[in-house]
């Protein structure tokens, strides 16, 4: 099963959420989306087996066979060309790889090059791939690396993809191969107004979904009343633990010393499972 | 001399706009006719991207010279670079701002803003 | 007028509980909500009905099925696997779209218009405050660029002496757009592996700009090596420390009930208080 953890809102737990599924289950491997920041590996210290460079191919121009009649400039939705006399400049980092200046060109005097945006580390923790997308400081388009992070996921295995928070076109592009999509809410105002936002997008994606509450004062409040009356399945609920809170903050991953967590993580998983399953029918 | 302005409104009385990629309008100067025009950047300013890029290649292609505003950033700056000098504006009028130009009270813009994407790359050649 | 934009880097820090709490602090009027993914500081300030209006993100591609010969060609060319095939004809997914007509380029039959893609809606509050936000429809980019707008929807007066913007988190492009053109950032940090990490990206992204930077750990006691290497971390960088915030379950229910932490008896909201007063010294020794 391919599984998007997603939330709203940033902090809420998606990574430890995450983390501790992948660490608690067996043929289940991590895939870190959160391409801008990272943090997974911080948990798992994997061994680096590979890394792939993620590239993206970028217009090249031959100044013998243009003309300077600008097409390329006017066509370019991005705005990432400028003639200036007879330089032509290209922004990189703005450049959406879309084609259309090369297309646009009558005299042939563009090609495409490849050029990298960001790298794929690929790494061993147990018996798990630790997949992590990195984009490159200063490019600002994280879609072709999360794509790339995502193609490496095995069908004859589980994938817990780690979502980036929010629901813009990045968080779209992770959950879209999931199979099935874990919410992760925080039971505060802000919590639970984002976490109707990222409902709403699983319900957009068409995926079946269903709910964890963690950093709870108590198991009654503000989601769980709302998903309880809306029908959401809330599949855990984790109240707030200091100790928890503070062996995160190391690094430490808490079913790693901890029974009772890692029964319940893998409950949790079984129930995604089971509900995945039902949905199918 | 032609020089430019981001601004507000379409008048020579108009604030300086905070903004030169999503500047509304540019004024445009003639120091030898002494005349006002002005054009609609609504390309760059309703732009996805790019709206200093785009801004800054429609004052090239009116082959001015100077350029008075309160901030650029870099990817603007570097279309305009070796074109037009950038100078930093004063918290007055547009017509304000020329005029301190002219009598030599305006200093050069020195920091640029880094860009939203990166740096150009000058093409392969 | 000195504008003050909240930051954090990695997500959940406090940077909105932070910011209203700024903002009742220095009794400023003038604000914004930069996080135009998940905006959230409207709750703390309790302002309803905003005047809205639509945000143009960017063009769509659409493709007429009367004109449509089923050639297939712009979902070959298409870059961004966004057109499919679609009863007999063929049909652009509006969330992968990014409008740069390649489709329409290759079409032979002149099938695919453009329309503006509404991609999220700008929203002004104007009672008791004047306070620019808005809020980014789901799966959209351009996020840089409705910051941008957010910002310039704000009304920048020489009689207010602040402006408070209330940040995204991460390091892309909406954080890099809030913070052009501003004079303080405050970072909230937390004293954890990954607050850290993601510390480090906000601040060297943030440098690059012509500002100043202030910073407080929230959270501080959950744990306290990790928070003097952040203190050590600003002293090397150029970064004013302002002080710590202690966990506080008092937090939790101040949030529960919408109050704003400095309003409520506590650790955390004396702690706050502190970190303000030395960051309001700071703004006024500039002058």
């Amino acid at each position: 099963m391919k599984l998007a953890v997603l939330s709203g809102k940033g902090g809420t737990g998606k990574t430890f959420i995450s983390v501790n599924l992948v660490n608690s289950l067996e043929n289940t491997d991590y895939f870190d989306c959160d391409v801008e920041e990272p943090n997974g590996d911080l948990f798992f210290q994997s061994e680096l087996v590979k890394e792939l460079p993620v590239k993206v191919m970028l217009p090249s121009f031959d100044k013998e066979k243009c003309n300077n009649c600008r097409e390329c400039v006017e066509a370019c939705t991005f705005n990432a060309l400028a003639l200036v006399g007879e330089d032509m400049l290209l922004f990189e980092s703005i450049c959406h790889s879309c084609g259309v200046c090369t297309f646009v060109c009558k005299q042939k005097a563009i090609s495409e090059v490849p050029k990298q945006t960001g790298v794929i580390e690929i790494g061993k923790s147990g018996d798990s791939k630790v997949v992590t997308g990195k984009l490159n400081m200063g490019e600002a388009i994280g879609v072709p690396v999360i794509s790339g992070v995502l193609d490496l996921m095995d069908d004859t295995r589980n994938s817990v993809i780690d979502c980036p928070p929010g629901s813009a076109c990045s968080v779209v592009e992770s959950a879209q191969k999931a199979d099935y999509c874990l919410l992760v809410a925080e039971p505060t105002s802000f919590g639970f107004h984002n976490f109707k936002m990222v409902e709403e997008l699983a319900k957009v994606l068409n995926k079946p979904y269903a709910v964890v509450i963690n950093k709870a004062e108590s198991k009654n409040n503000i989601v769980s009343n709302y998903c309880k009356k809306n029908n959401v399945k809330v599949l855990e609920t984790f109240l707030f633990d200091r100790k928890i809170a503070q062996d995160n903050s190391k690094g430490e991953i808490c079913t790693s010393n901890n029974e009772k967590m890692k029964e319940r993580f893998v409950s949790l998983f079984e129930n995604i499972n089971n509900d995945w399953q039902r949905s199918l029918k | 001399m032609i020089i430019a302005v981001p601004v507000d409104e379409m008048e020579e009385n108009s604030s300086v706009c905070i903004s030169f990629g999503r500047a509304p309008f540019y004024l445009i100067f003639d120091d030898e006719k002494k005349t006002f025009d002005y054009f609609d950047n609504n390309s760059a300013f309703n732009a996805q991207g790019g709206a200093g890029i785009k801004a800054a290649q429609s004052l090239v292609d009116r082959n001015v010279d100077v350029v008075i505003t309160y901030r650029c950033g870099e990817n603007a700056s570097k279309v305009l670079n070796g074109k037009a000098k950038i100078y930093r504006a004063e918290k007055v009028n547009a017509k304000m701002n020329i005029e301190m130009f002219i009598a030599g009270n305006l200093q050069l813009l020195n920091k640029v803003s880094p860009g939203l994407h990166g740096h150009a790359q000058q093409s392969e050649k | 007028m000195k504008k003050i934009l909240i930051l954090s880097g990695k997500g959940g820090t406090g940077k909105t509980t932070v910011a209203a709490s700024l903002i009742e602090y220095l009794n400023t009027k003038t604000i914004a909500d930069c996080d135009v993914d998940a905006p959230n500081l409207h709750l703390l300030l309790k302002v309803k009905d905003p005047k809205e209006k639509d945000f143009i993100g960017s063009k769509k591609a659409f493709i007429d099925v009367d004109k449509c010969v089923s050639c297939g060609l712009c979902a070959e060319k298409c870059r961004f696997d966004a057109i499919h095939p679609f009863e007999g004809s063929y049909k652009v997914d509006e969330i992968s779209c990014e409008g740069c007509s390649m489709c329409s380029l290759v079409c032979p039959s002149g099938a695919v218009s453009f329309y503006d893609d509404k991609s999220g809606t700008l929203q002004k509050y104007t009672e008791g405050y004047d306070f620019s936000t808005a809020c980014l429809k789901l799966g959209r980019g351009n996020s840089g660029k409705l910051v941008s707008e957010v910002k310039r929807n704000m009304i920048i007066k020489d009689t207010e002496k602040y402006a408070v913007l209330d940040g995204s988190p991460g390091i892309g492009c909406p954080v890099i757009a809030s913070i052009s053109g501003v004079d303080w950032v405050m970072l909230v940090a937390e004293p954890t592996l990954s607050g850290f990490s993601d510390l480090k990206r906000i601040v060297s992204t943030a440098k690059a700009f012509e500002l100043n930077l202030g910073l407080c750990v929230n959270k501080a006691d959950i744990n306290m090596e990790i928070t003097q290497e952040i203190i050590d971390y600003c002293n090397a960088e150029g970064v004013y420390y302002l002080g710590l915030i202690p966990y506080d379950k008092s937090v939790l229910k101040a949030l529960k009930n919408n109050k704003l932490i400095i309003d409520v008896p506590s650790a955390a909201g004396d702690a706050l208080r502190n970190v303000f007063k030395e960051f309001k010294q700071l703004l006024e020794k500039e002058n």
